[in-house]
C-alpha cells in the first residue's frame, strides 16, 4: 500500500454532506465513473473535470455527513482523490471510505495552514503532512483496528483473507 | 459495578462480553439486518468476498423504497437484481413494491425490532428503530457486504449523550419541533459518534409515532444511535408482533458524557432553514416566506397520525394556487389506513398530490424533485444543498402541521393561527 501522498489541494468547508458530494438523482446505478462524474456538482459544476489522480481534499468539520451512501466516497476514490483530511469526519463517512481502502485522516487546524492549488505531502507511516512554507503538521493517528482494514487495502480484502486464511488446513 | 446505558448493555449483550465501555472497539452479532437498494450496492463486494451464501436469510429483512415504482430501466434491473438474490439466498422477509414502505417505519410497524436487539440497517436513518430500546446503527456498502458474509461487525461502543426533555408541548407542537430545537442547539455534528438517549417526562409521554421522529433525526445531529427505553408504550406497540417483550433502560448510575435539558413549556413550532438542519428559527420569524412546494413524506414524519394532521388542516380548505403540495405514506400499511379514513378523499379535494411510498422526493431522487430556486416547505429530515433536486432549490423543514398549513397559505405560516 502507498504510505506517501504528494498532490495539490483543493479545499473545502464544514459540513459538506453526500449530498453535496454525490446528489440523489444520480445513484439509480451502480456504475462508479457516473458518480465520479457529478462529484461535488452541487459545489462546483466543473469541479470533476478540473480533478486530477493525486489530488488531496482538505476540509473542515464533519465532512461527508448526511446520508450512509458510499457512492460518495467510491466517487472521490474514482477520481483518484488519494486521501481526505479533515477536521473531523462523520462516522458513516469515515467506515465507507476506510472499508474501500481510501484514507480519510483526521487533521484538526489543517484547514486553516493550506490554500487550494497547495501541494503538500502526506506520511502515512510518520502521521506527517508536510506543508508548502516547510512546516509540518500531524493527523491524529487511526485507531489499530482501522488502520489494519486500511493497511489490508480495504474491508473485502481482509476479509478474504481471513476467510481463506481460516478454510485452509 | 458501575451501571451500563442502553448502548452498553445491548452491545455487551451482542459481543457476549461481560462488561463494556466506551471507546472499546466490539466485535457485534447481528440480530437484524435490513436493506433498500443499498443491497444492489453491497452485492458487489459481498460477490468478492466469497462466501456464496449469507450467514443467515432469517435475520435479514429486505425492501424498496427509494426509487418505488423504478422510474428508469436501469433501475427496473437493479431491482430485479434485488429480487433474484432474495430467491437464491432464500431471504423470506423480502417485501416487494406493493408490499413495500421506507425501511426504517417497516421495520418498525411489523415488529421486526424488539428491545435488546443489535440492528444494522444500510441507510443512515437506521436511528429511528433505536425508538423501540434497540441498538440500531446504518452503514454503507462494503459494510453491509461483510454483514451478509459473516452476521457480524465491529463498532466502537459509543459515549451516551442524554437529551433530557421536560414539560408540556404546545398547540400544534410536537416531536419534530422538538429535534429541529435539539439539533439548532446541538449543531449537526453535536453528538458525532456517540449515542443519544432521549429522556424526560415529555418523551416519557410520547407515542411511539413521535419518539420515533427523536431517533429518526439524531443522525442529523452525527449520532451513531439514537434510543429510548422501552417501557410500557413500546410494549403495547410490539405486542402485535407476538414476540416476548424485554424491557431495557438504562442504570440510574450510568456514566453519560453530556446531559442536554430542554424545557417544552411555551415552545412554538420550529423550522429549520436553508441549507442545514442545524440552522433553527422559531417559525414567527420565517412566517411570510413564499413556498412553491410543500411536502409530507419520508421516515421522519408520513406515519398515519401525521397524515391525519394534514387532513384535519385541509378539511374544507385548498392548497394555495401554485404551490404543489404532495404527500407520500412512509408505507403501504399506512397507504391503506389512509384510504380506510378516508383521508385520501380530503387530500384530492383539497388539490394534493397522493402518491405510492417512496423515498423519492426526500432525497431528490424521483416522482417529486425541485427545480432551481424552487422554495419547499418539507416534513423531512436534510435540506444541504441539493437535497431534494435542484442544488439552488430552498428547503425548509419543519413538522406536518407546520408544512400543511403553509400549503394552504402558499407561504410559511404558524399552524397556531390557522
Amino acid at each position: 500500500m502507498q504510505t506517501r501522498f504528494q498532490g495539490r489541494v483543493w479545499t473545502f468547508g464544514d459540513d459538506m454532506s453526500t449530498d453535496h458530494i454525490i446528489a440523489g438523482r444520480y445513484l439509480g446505478t451502480t456504475d462508479p465513473n457516473v458518480f465520479a462524474a457529478h462529484a461535488f456538482e452541487a459545489v462546483d459544476a466543473s469541479w470533476a473535470k478540473n480533478v486530477r489522480a493525486g489530488d488531496l481534499i482538505v476540509a473542515g468539520d464533519n465532512f461527508g455527513c448526511g446520508s450512509a451512501r458510499e457512492q460518495a466516497p467510491v466517487a472521490l476514490k474514482t477520481l483518484g482523490i488519494s486521501a481526505i483530511l479533515a477536521n473531523s469526519f462523520a462516522r458513516i463517512f469515515f467506515r465507507n471510505a476506510i472499508n474501500l481502502g481510501f484514507p480519510v485522516l483526521e487533521s484538526p487546524g489543517l484547514r486553516e495552514k493550506v490554500n487550494a492549488g497547495d501541494v503538500i505531502e502526506v506520511d502515512l507511516d510518520h502521521g506527517e503532512v508536510h506543508l508548502p512554507d516547510g512546516g509540518m503538521t500531524r493527523f491524529n493517528p487511526l485507531p489499530p483496528n482501522v488502520l489494519e482494514i486500511l493497511e489490508a487495502g480495504g474491508l473485502v480484502p481482509k476479509l478474504r483473507a481471513e476467510l481463506s486464511a481460516k478454510s485452509s488446513p | 459495578m458501575q451501571g451500563q446505558t442502553i448502548a452498553e448493555k445491548i452491545l455487551g449483550r451482542a459481543s457476549r462480553s461481560e462488561a463494556v465501555r466506551p471507546g472499546q472497539i466490539v466485535d457485534g452479532e447481528v440480530d437484524l439486518l435490513y436493506m433498500h437498494e443499498m443491497l444492489a450496492m453491497a452485492m458487489l463486494p459481498f460477490n468478492d468476498i466469497g462466501t456464496a451464501k449469507v450467514w443467515d436469510p432469517a435475520k435479514i429483512v429486505v425492501t424498496l423504497d427509494h426509487w418505488v415504482p423504478p422510474p428508469t430501466p436501469e433501475i427496473a434491473k437493479m431491482h430485479q437484481t434485488i429480487r433474484e438474490f432474495c430467491r437464491k439466498q432464500g431471504i423470506q422477509r423480502f417485501h416487494d413494491v406493493g408490499d413495500h414502505g421506507i425501511v426504517h417505519q417497516l421495520i418498525a410497524e411489523r415488529g421486526y425490532a424488539q428491545p435488546w436487539d443489535l440492528v444494522i440497517g444500510s441507510d443512515s436513518h437506521t436511528n429511528m428503530v433505536g425508538a423501540v430500546g434497540a441498538f440500531a446503527a446504518g452503514i454503507g456498502a462494503t459494510d453491509t457486504a461483510a454483514v451478509m458474509a459473516t452476521g457480524r461487525l465491529w463498532l466502537r461502543v459509543p459515549e451516551t449523550i442524554r437529551v433530557d426533555i421536560q414539560g408540556t408541548l404546545g398547540n400544534r407542537t410536537g416531536a419534530k419541533d422538538v429535534i429541529l430545537k435539539v439539533i439548532g442547539t446541538t449543531g449537526d455534528d453535536g453528538a458525532r459518534y456517540a449515542a443519544v438517549e432521549f429522556t424526560g417526562s415529555t418523551v416519557k409521554a410520547l407515542p411511539m409515532n413521535e419518539r420515533f421522529v427523536l431517533c429518526n433525526m439524531t443522525t442529523e445531529m452525527g449520532a451513531k444511535v439514537g434510543m429510548i427505553e422501552a417501557d410500557g408504550v413500546t410494549r403495547d406497540y410490539l405486542a402485535h408482533a407476538g414476540r416476548p417483550f424485554r424491557p431495557i433502560r438504562s442504570d440510574e448510575d450510568a456514566a453519560v458524557a453530556k446531559t442536554f435539558t430542554f424545557d417544552v413549556d411555551g415552545m412554538g413550532p420550529q423550522v429549520a432553514c436553508p441549507s442545514n438542519p442545524a440552522n433553527l428559527k422559531p417559525v414567527e420569524e420565517v412566517e411570510g416566506t413564499k413556498i412553491d412546494v410543500a411536502f409530507l413524506g419520508s421516515c421522519t414524519n408520513a406515519r398515519i397520525e401525521d397524515l391525519r394532521i394534514a387532513a384535519e388542516l385541509l378539511k374544507g380548505e385548498k392548497v394555495a394556487h401554485g404551490v404543489r403540495f404532495q404527500i407520500t405514506p412512509a408505507s403501504q400499511i399506512i397507504y391503506r389506513q389512509a384510504l380506510r379514513e378516508g383521508l385520501v378523499e380530503i387530500f384530492m379535494d383539497a388539490g394534493a398530490t397522493f402518491t405510492s411510498s417512496t423515498c423519492g422526493p426526500c432525497f431528490g431522487g424521483h416522482l417529486g424533485t425541485l427545480a432551481g430556486d424552487e422554495v419547499c416547505i418539507s416534513s423531512t429530515n436534510r435540506n444541504y444543498p441539493g437535497r431534494m433536486g435542484s442544488p439552488t432549490a430552498q428547503v425548509y423543514l419543519a413538522s406536518p402541521w407546520t408544512v400543511t398549513a403553509s400549503a394552504i397559505y402558499g407561504e410559511i405560516k404558524d399552524p397556531r393561527k390557522v
